[in-house]
């Protein structure tokens, strides 16, 4: 009885473990310095764009007031004003909220709770094949169907404008906003559905009142990720968008929202007109920063 | 017999030759058997026999599950619950109190008003008077008054399942069906569950799934035993415990299988 274990000991005694510590902390910082490699990216991209975009305020004399609300962006003339892209990107995101979201959430509640089986393996990979699909290929789409669509049935003398931007990018969020909503509202536990039903709710009752309030918290972050994807999409709204420097006062005026300003001048700009598109980014930057705290607040308040 | 007989005449649930198929397997062959009102009836037997799936036929829960197919009578109150088509009607006239305690996170309050608010009760008053009543019906009450409107997930399990037997009961149903209702919870919450059980059968026809069979033998009037989707035995449950009739029942009930 009591040798037996004696002998189980000697198994590994026989050689040193120093070189499967070093091994251990060997890994452990290889892998650390993958996981801080992110975090720099992220600190030397924001850094670069603060440090290009702030000069002009801090060294060139510019007032960033008027930067933010000037309405005349020419830049042969020194003249940096925004607003009018602010308000294009504003009203953009917003309007494409307003399309994208009822119809991603009620995808993604027809496909966790109501679709049959059959019909789910369907819609599900067509939506999933929808986030694939370059944003290029949106633009396109846009601009060959959207753009003329809109032109003959609004009698609009160009088509391109902010409710074509809205529409594109009310289509590019709903594969995020479905994806992400439908694996939250799927992970509320069936016992709560039981319940509901058990207690003679309807099916929709249980669904909106019960299933979908317990997946808040998921479903906003499925906004929120819809909402980033907007807000920062460029290539497709450069398409689209009509780009005209105009402050927007419906949705049929031709627009130029904040993305689109940085990738159309980006490449032949210099100085300080370089600069202030550097500056522009700043602004996007922090529209989504406040953004996404905004809603991880309400999620947050949604969760308690 | 004299007893067999009594109970047809009072029989809230007559259930006759219920066959059930997951798809292509069969879980329950030829089941029938007629409930008593206001009595508690204890369905038991090892896991799998059946006897959750027998129970959730009676207010269509396995019509959630796909490729159910079900034949049979089910009647409840002289009405073939398969043949009507209104599965809310039904429902809100059977109870059910589930394995796991599942109060939605919600409050307390709005957890019992639930039910009575999918009916379409909006006044105040009213849901007021029927969320009190039905926590001081399922021995609640005095427990959680001062916090009503705080998260129902804050409670204990114990007391959780007793808010859930409120929240069945607010809807003033004839019948509560209880899919053991106790396996999640201490011996302390259990026994007040069951003095509570005790309790409702004065105005609730009882129907209680469990796995204890000292649970069964203490709370029910009668006691009925599955087995591979078949009952073996269906009696007062003095009966099946100290004179069953079947040797399968008396295998299982002094424990030599399940």
């Amino acid at each position: 009885m009591t040798s037996a274990p004696i002998e189980k000991q000697n198994i590994g005694n026989g050689k040193s473990n120093k070189r499967k510590y070093m091994l251990e902390s060997l890994s452990s910082k290889l892998f650390l310095f993958c996981a801080l490699l992110s975090v720099l990216s992220l600190l030397l991209i924001v850094g670069f764009v603060f440090y290009r975009g702030s000069h002009p305020f801090i060294a060139g004399g510019y007032s960033f007031f008027d930067f933010i609300f000037g309405v005349d962006w020419v830049p042969s003339e020194d003249k940096f004003g925004i607003f009018p892209m602010i308000v294009a990107s504003i009203y953009a995101t917003i309007g494409a909220l307003i399309i994208g979201v009822p119809i991603g959430l009620f995808t993604a509640i027809f496909l966790s709770e109501i679709a049959p089986k059959r019909v789910r393996k369907i819609i599900s990979p067509a939506v999933q094949l929808l986030a694939g699909i370059p944003s290029v290929l949106y633009g396109v789409f846009g601009l060959a169907i959207i753009v003329p669509f809109l032109q003959n049935y609004l009698g609009l003398v160009k088509g391109q404008s902010l409710l074509a931007v809205i529409l594109v990018l009310a289509i590019m969020m709903l594969p995020t906003i479905v994806t992400v909503a439908e694996t939250a509202i799927r992970a509320v536990p069936k016992t709560y559905r039981e319940g509901s039903l058990a207690l003679g709710a309807s099916e929709i009752g249980t669904i909106f009142k019960v299933v979908v309030p317990a997946a808040k918290s998921g479903i906003m972050a499925a906004i929120v990720l819809g909402l980033g994807r907007a807000i920062g999409e460029t290539m497709a709204v450069i398409l689209v968008a009509g780009n005209s420097l105009i402050t927007p006062t419906s949705l049929t005026d031709s627009v130029r929202p904040l993305t689109t300003n940085i990738a159309l001048e980006m490449g032949y700009a210099a100085g300080v007109h370089q600069e202030m598109l550097f500056a522009t980014g700043i602004v996007l930057f922090s529209f989504i920063l406040i953004l996404n705290f905004v809603l991880a607040k309400i999620s947050a308040r949604g969760a308690n | 017999m004299s007893l067999m007989k009594q109970s047809e005449g009072t029989a809230k649930i007559n259930v006759k030759d219920l066959n059930l198929y997951y798809g292509d397997k069969q879980a329950l062959f030829d089941v029938s058997l007629n409930i008593e009102e206001k009595k508690v009836t204890a369905l038991i037997g090892p896991s799998g026999c059946g006897k959750s799936t027998f129970l959730r036929t009676l207010n269509r829960m396995n019509d959630l599950i796909d490729g159910v197919k079900i034949n049979g009578d089910i009647v409840i109150d002289n009405e073939d619950i398969y043949k009507s088509s209104d599965v809310i009607k039904l429902r809100t006239k059977i109870g059910m109190v589930f394995q796991k305690p599942n109060l939605f996170p919600m409050s307390i309050y709005d957890n019992v008003a639930y039910g009575p608010r999918a009916q379409g009760i909006k006044n105040k008053k009213v849901l007021n008077e029927i969320v009190e009543e039905s926590l001081r019906g399922a021995a609640i009450w005095d427990e959680v008054k001062d916090r009503l409107k705080s998260s129902a997930l804050g409670l204990s399990g114990g007391q959780q399942q007793r808010v859930c037997i409120a929240r069945a009961i607010a809807m003033k149903p004839d019948i509560i069906l209880m899919d053991e209702p106790t396996s999640a919870l201490d011996p302390i919450s259990t026994l007040k569950v069951e003095e509570l059980i005790a309790q409702l059968k004065k105005e609730y026809t009882i129907v209680i799934v469990t796995h204890n069979m000292q649970q069964a033998a203490r709370v029910s009037d009668k006691t009925a035993f599955f087995l591979n989707g078949e009952i073996v035995e269906y009696d007062v449950t003095n009966n099946v415990f100290s004179n069953p009739k079947d040797q399968r029942t008396e295998d299982y009930v002094t424990g030599r299988f399940g």
